[in-house]
This record gives C-alpha cells, sequence and structure tokens, in this order.
C-alpha cells in the first residue's frame, strides 16, 4: 500500500508543534535488543528517527486503536503500545525516567483521532446548550450565562474513555473506544451523533437559521460562527428598527 | 518509511465516515482518471480498485490543501509540494461539495482548532475549564496558543 511519504516526513520535520518528543529505547521486532530515538508525537502519528538532528524519520506508528500499557519493569520505565488483532505487532518501549515514562503514556494513550473527536463533539453540545438552552426533559432547564452545574447525563460522561488513577502499577489507558464505540457511520449520510442519546428537538426559532436538513448540532465550529454572526446581526437589526420606533 | 502497515490496513477496513466511487488521478506523469472506492476514515483517505478489498494506498490528511476545481472536480494538494495534485472527479457537482467540506473537516489538526475554540468559547462564558472534569486540562494538545499556526 502506497503511503504520502514525502508529506508525512515533512508533517513530522516542519515547525508545528510536537504533542510530545524525547529520546525512547524501542526494542527491535525479532531481536530484543533496544535501539535509542528521537520520537516525535503529532496528532495520531508517532514518528521516530534515528537522531534528533535526522532529516526524516525511520518510521512512524500510526496510534487508531491501540492500548498503552505499562510493562514489568525489568528492563525500568518500559511501556508497550498493543494493537487488537491477533497477528498485530506490539511495541515495546522504555523512556529514560518515570516522570518521562508517566508524560509518554499519558500523551500516547490520547493521541487518537477518536478520543480527539469524542472530547470535541462533547464540548459542541455543551455549547450548544449553553447558547440556545435546551428544550425538553433531557438537559435540563435553560440556564444564564456565568452559572455553571456538572453535566447532569452521566451516560455521556461513560462515553468517554475513563482515567485511571495514577497508584495503579498496572493500569492501562484505553486508547480505543471499547465500549463506547459508535455504530457504523459508512456512506454519506455525514456526521451524526454516534453512541450518546440525540439531544432533544432544538426550539423553533433555532431552525429559521438552519440551513442544514437536520436539526442536529452543526458538525464544524466555523457553522456555529456563522450563525452566531447572523444571530447577531439580526438582533442589532430588530435593536435599531425598536430604537427609531414604529414608522408612520 | 517503516509503518505498522498492518493497523494501517485495518483502519482501511473500518467504517467510514464517507466512502464513494469517484475517478480519481494520482500526480505522476501521465496519470489519467481511474475509477477508485475513496474512503475517509479519521484522517486518511484511501483509495481501492473497485474489486479489491486492499487499498492500492493511503492519504495522511494533515498540511493538506483542498481545492475545487472546474465542474465536479476537486484536488488534494500539500502544503510542501502544491503543484502535486491528486485530482477527483465528482459524479455531480453536490457530491462534489459534500467532498471538499468533509476533507477540509478531516484533519487531526482541525479537530484540535475546534477543540480548543470550543474550550474557550465555553470557559469566557462559564468562567470554568470544560476539560476540568475530565481531568485533561493540563495536556499539552488541549492548550490555548501552543498550536496557533
Amino acid at each position: 500500500m502506497k503511503l504520502n511519504e514525502r508529506s508525512l516526513a515533512f508533517y513530522a520535520t516542519c515547525d508545528s508543534p510536537a504533542d510530545n518528543s524525547g529520546f525512547l529505547y524501542k526494542r527491535g521486532e525479532r531481536h530484543t535488543a533496544y535501539h535509542r530515538r528521537w520520537f516525535v508525537l503529532k496528532g495520531n502519528m508517532l514518528f521516530y528517527f534515528e537522531e534528533r538532528e535526522s532529516r526524516e524519520p525511520v518510521g512512524v506508528i500510526v496510534l487508531e486503536g491501540c492500548n498503552v500499557e505499562l510493562c514489568d519493569s525489568a528492563e525500568g520505565f518500559a511501556f508497550a503500545i498493543r494493537f487488537g488483532g491477533n497477528k498485530s505487532r506490539t511495541y515495546v518501549l522504555a523512556a529514560e525516567s518515570q516522570v518521562a515514562m508517566e508524560s509518554w503514556v499519558k500523551s500516547l494513550s490520547r493521541a487518537s483521532f477518536d478520543y480527539m473527536r469524542l472530547v470535541v463533539r462533547e464540548l459542541e453540545k455543551q455549547l450548544e446548550e449553553m447558547r440556545w438552552g435546551s428544550a425538553g426533559g433531557r438537559g435540563g432547564s435553560r440556564e444564564p450565562p456565568g452559572s455553571w452545574k456538572p453535566k447532569q447525563c452521566p451516560e455521556r460522561l461513560l462515553a468517554l474513555p475513563a482515567i485511571l488513577p495514577k497508584e495503579n502499577g498496572c493500569a492501562v489507558w484505553n486508547n480505543a473506544l471499547g465500549v463506547g464505540q459508535p455504530p457504523d457511520t459508512s456512506g454519506c449520510g455525514g456526521n451524526d451523533d454516534e453512541g450518546t442519546p440525540r439531544p432533544p428537538p432544538l426550539p423553533p426559532r433555532r431552525r429559521v437559521f438552519n440551513s442544514e436538513a437536520t436539526v442536529e448540532s452543526p458538525s464544524t465550529f466555523c457553522q456555529l460562527h456563522e450563525r452566531y454572526s447572523r444571530e447577531v446581526a439580526r438582533l442589532r437589526q430588530d435593536w435599531l428598527e425598536k430604537q427609531r420606533g414604529p414608522r408612520p | 518509511m517503516r509503518y505498522n502497515e498492518r493497523e494501517l490496513l485495518s483502519l482501511a477496513r473500518q467504517p467510514a465516515e464517507k466512502a464513494a466511487e469517484i475517478r480519481m488521478s494520482v500526480p505522476k506523469k501521465g496519470s489519467v482518471l481511474k475509477k477508485r472506492l475513496v474512503k475517509l476514515v479519521v484522517n486518511f483517505l484511501f483509495y481501492f480498485r473497485t474489486d479489491e478489498a486492499e487499498p492500492i494506498g493511503a492519504l495522511l490528511l494533515e498540511h493538506c490543501r483542498i481545492t475545487k476545481e472546474e465542474e465536479n472536480v476537486f484536488s488534494i494538494s500539500f502544503i510542501e509540494e502544491p503543484e502535486r495534485k491528486y485530482c477527483f472527479e465528482c459524479a455531480s457537482e453536490q457530491q462534489c461539495q459534500e467532498w471538499v467540506e468533509a476533507l477540509k473537516r478531516a484533519s487531526y489538526e482541525f479537530l484540535r482548532r475546534s477543540l480548543i475554540f470550543y474550550r474557550n468559547e465555553i470557559q469566557k462564558m462559564t468562567g470554568k475549564d470544560p476539560l476540568e472534569q475530565y481531568g485533561i486540562s493540563e495536556e499539552a494538545r488541549f492548550q490555548l496558543g501552543t498550536h496557533q499556526q
């Protein structure tokens, strides 16, 4: 399978900020010897270089659907990136300190695109509910801006990957969605709500601005931004007309 | 460059955000449009010969530019080589627009910017950081200002 390697190499080496970087020891596939490599994490791609100054990565690990686990510390500060599937390889890495190991395990376990998308959708929904209120029973009453109540929907919190306490020496940070796995969304249906219950129908006023066929939340902040600006323009117009008073 | 091909192939088999048969050409001399099954999964665009189970190739959609070309046509190019274009000829203008929209939102970096935006908005409205309850407010990847382009 061809990969756009040149672009990958550019992504790895360009000056966009990395989510983590540092030296790690990587155990070879067949031989158990460790090689010290310079690792750079960007998004869901873990690149590794022979040297810190190398122009191109030796390789990359795509971090979708993996588990990050601590190893028995025979090697010291070791952890593993494990993929599902019986023939899948497990990448064993070792850091140079406890702090580095914890930092890498944390950042790798939250590196997947799926995880990022989950968090974004959750915040998107929260913002929608705060801005437009939620009609019907589920979301609770309309709250004035400035007040903050913890989420009243426990099933939504459970849909996010569990963050386990550090004290557990054998903690497993799950990078895959696991139980909360959304159903199949193949096809051109666009972004539907996945896994979590759909929000109640929005108040009629909102439908005037919603140019999409469905009344579900918009999928991008560009659309949200656009909606706000139209709403503001309309309110301003109304206000100006009221100031002018009734026309003769 | 080495990569975990088995996992990438497994990703290619997963449910797609978008999938369609589209005529496609690669930026190679003499390349012509050929019918391909094109599948968007997370920030990868896989393309298959229509009767095959394994993709011919995959494009990581980071630092790329999605351009609407002539009618029914869009292209993908990467910022370090903007003249090298992957071209896609859709069945209709509507399908073309839908793909352009979907691909523009497909990158990890776009998701990250969305997250930072929402986090900022919620924080402005409530005075509280919405990521605190998930214990991830200190994560480097979510910091305001660190990932501006």
